[in-house]
């Protein structure tokens, strides 16, 4: 039986936008397919265990804050396991910490880890709705990605670094240059949550796909009966269209 | 136009409301009047002569202000928002109908409660719970226990607090005052072995360290102390204590005054309408309204609110319609229905309207895997119909009917086997389910229902 690693940091800090949906959609797509799944959750003050995938979710202010200092423990592994081929899915305050820093209303600067290039600051407002992208995995064939996103901050690429996606209803990173969220390999962050996975099954087959390549495994992942997920991905684009 | 003028004008647009079979004419005569003139809230509840209590939290308002009423009504005539319209326009409607009361008994929305209780002055608010909900339209749950704590500490000396001390975010909120009453559940056989996925509050206000429970009751309530600074839930004044469950039928306990202890049998089942009924009772006891034996009686008499655990007959089977609308709650109807081990037909009927929450990402913290064994088929509808279908297939439910209109819905999931159905619903859902239900004549309109 082949097997995945799910690396899962902070659970019990990062977990605000119902985190926990994403690694069940993870788990239940691997077992439907014989697949194991182990996910390993890492708490403040644990080590970096190897892993094909590391998931960082979002949290409340306060809650990233106590564990930003933490995540920088580790900014130096996680590059080396990225370079090795190791994924990383970081959503909402995650994202934010996966780039330089971040920089809150009265000046106050929270640091990043570094691993991608990009900049956040607090805005004035939060942007709040419904959000739908494509995206350009393959050119050849665009994907939809629908859910919904809740943030403050407005979060700025560095030059030449690739977006998950083109916004087509909603904000994204910024609300002005119409892109939304990082894609840097095998490295993705993003405002979307809803959770980001059930309703997006190609997004979470990809991540399997592509954890189970790193143990040598390169054949097509078994088919699923995706008709709820898809029906529920269609209702949620017909919302945002509105 | 003078302020009487104003008041006549907006109480004959809750009679054209009703006529006109738009509603109860719960919350419209209100946002005219307070449209009209700002301070009415105001000038109408300083007509009340005992003056005002507020209810507030994220869970149990509704349900609440309603056995808080049934233990004050032999008391004092009552001026209340019982339709659940608790923004300050529910408020000022039921404001225009003070009709001789004495005492005005308001269940107010968490972030509405600071602008309410400013113009009021009332004698008492009750604080119950501050759970996560609805993150897209009342922000963190910081920001919610901010505005509370602003409004504590601004109180005059003549309004006090009704605490819930198994919360530590509210008990954070409470000790800003020094004469806040104190309430929660005092039973180490309850609790839970491990804290639930979704709780909230688990690290302290006051220095990040982690709580320590001795007990938990649901979600991050319990009897809770911070190891790193020594904070602890405050000492109860009214406790419930010795619970015993029977079923989805009632939930019995001792409660425990400062002038003495009572046994309580509850018409409702779950923990978390203990809570309700502590939170009723301390109100009560803080007002000066009720001796043990008059708590007891009035929680007894209670019958449930519209939507909160609400009987009906579907055809010939026993129905409950259970009102969802955020993980705390859900987790404690989910974790009372799984406590009965009898198989189960349910319809989940979730809606992302307004007052749902758009954002409708919190089913999956829901802990619809613990049902999942019992439920032998489930009904999904409402206008996230599929997207609730896909959750519980997740959860591992293997019978799922996606229907988006509640019409269809109600009917496929009556049509087969003979045994209760489980309505859960979020809450425009809820009220999309009753008007069906109306209109078969299976339950009341909910302004009738609430004023009964």
């Amino acid at each position: 039986m082949s097997e995945i690693r799910i690396g899962h940091l902070y659970p019990e800090h990062l977990n605000i936008y119902a985190d926990r949906g994403n690694i069940a959609v993870l788990d239940r797509r691997c077992a439907w397919r014989d697949i194991a799944c182990r996910v390993i959750t890492i708490g403040i003050g644990d080590p970096l265990p190897a892993a094909d995938l590391y998931y960082l979710g979002g949290g409340q202010d306060r809650d990233q804050l106590l564990i930003a200092d933490d995540l920088a423990r580790h900014a130096d592994t996680l590059a080396a396991a990225v370079s090795e081929g190791a994924g990383v899915l970081a959503v909402c305050g995650g994202f934010q910490l996966l780039g330089h820093s971040y920089r809150g209303h009265a000046g106050d600067e929270m640091r990043g880890i570094g691993l991608v290039d990009l900049v956040t600051e607090a805005g004035p407002s939060r942007m709040i709705g419904n959000i739908v992208l494509e995206c350009r995995f393959d050119p050849a064939a665009p994907k939809r990605l629908v859910g919904f996103e809740n943030h403050a901050g407005r979060t700025w690429l560095g030059a030449g670094v690739q977006p998950l996606g083109q916004v087509v209803h909603g904000y994204g990173n910024n609300g002005v240059d119409g892109l939304e969220g990082v894609r840097a390999d095998g490295v993705i962050g993003t405002y979307v949550h809803g959770p980001l996975l059930p309703k997006n099954p190609w997004l979470a087959d990809w991540l399997i796909a592509r954890a189970l390549s790193r143990g040598g495994e390169h054949e097509p992942l078994a088919p699923l009966d995706d008709a709820l997920e898809l029906e529920a991905g269609r209702v949620a684009q017909a919302i945002s269209s509105r | 136009m003078v302020f009487r003028a104003k008041a006549g004008l907006s109480r004959s647009v809750a009679a054209l409301s009703r006529l006109s079979g738009r509603g109860g004419g719960t919350t419209l005569p209100g946002r005219l009047l307070l449209r009209l003139q700002p301070d009415a809230i105001g000038r109408l509840g300083a007509l009340l002569p005992d003056g005002a209590a507020l209810i507030s939290a994220t869970n149990g308002k509704t349900t609440t202000a309603k056995m808080a009423a049934s233990i004050l009504s032999p008391r004092r005539a009552l001026c209340r928002n019982g339709s659940g319209a608790n923004l300050p326009s529910g408020v000022a409607s039921a404001l225009l109908h003070t009709d001789g009361a004495d005492l005005g008994l308001f269940e107010v929305d968490e972030a509405a409660l600071a602008s309410v209780a400013a113009t009021l002055s009332p004698s008492a608010i009750v604080l119950g719970n501050l759970f996560r909900d609805q993150l897209d339209r009342y922000g963190e749950l910081e920001l919610v226990a901010e505005r509370w704590r602003a409004l504590a500490s601004r109180l005059s000396a003549g309004s006090s607090l009704v605490c819930n001390a198994d919360d530590p975010l509210v008990a954070s909120i409470g000790r800003v005052r020094d004469d806040t009453t104190w309430f929660g559940i005092d039973d180490p056989a309850i609790g839970l072995d491990a804290m639930q996925h979704a709780a909230d509050s688990k690290w302290c206000v006051h220095c990040g360290g982690r709580y320590v429970y001795d007990t938990i009751t649901l979600g991050h309530l319990g009897d809770w102390h911070c190891p790193s600074c020594g904070d602890a839930r405050p000492r109860l004044h009214v406790a419930a204590r010795d619970l015993e469950f029977d079923g989805l039928r009632s939930v019995s306990f001792l409660l425990c005054t400062p002038s003495g202890d009572v046994r309580v049998r509850l018409p409702l089942p779950g923990l978390y309408n203990v809570y309700n009924a502590l939170a009723a009772a301390a109100l009560a006891i803080r007002l000066d309204l009720a001796d043990p034996a008059g708590l007891a009686a009035g929680l007894e008499r209670f019958s449930a609110a519209f939507g909160r655990f609400e009987r009906i007959t579907l055809g010939s089977r026993e129905s409950v319609l259970l009102l969802v609308k955020n993980p705390a709650g859900a987790n404690e109807v989910i974790r009372t229905l799984a406590g009965d081990p009898a198989a189960k037909t349910m319809l989940v009927a979730l809606n992302d309207r307004i007052a749902d929450g758009r954002d409708i990402s919190w089913i999956w913290d829901v802990d619809f895997e613990l049902l999942a064994r019992q439920v032998d088929r489930v009904v999904c509808t409402g206008t996230r119909a599929a997207e609730i279908g896909m959750r519980l297939k997740y959860a591992g439910v293997e019978r799922i009917d996606v229907l988006p209109q509640t019409e269809p819905a109600l009917d496929a999931v009556a049509a087969e086997g003979d045994g209760p159905v489980y309505l859960l619903a979020t809450y425009t859902a809820m009220l999309d389910l009753r008007r069906l239900l109306e209109q078969r004549g299976l339950v009341r309109p909910f302004w009738e229902e609430a004023a009964a």
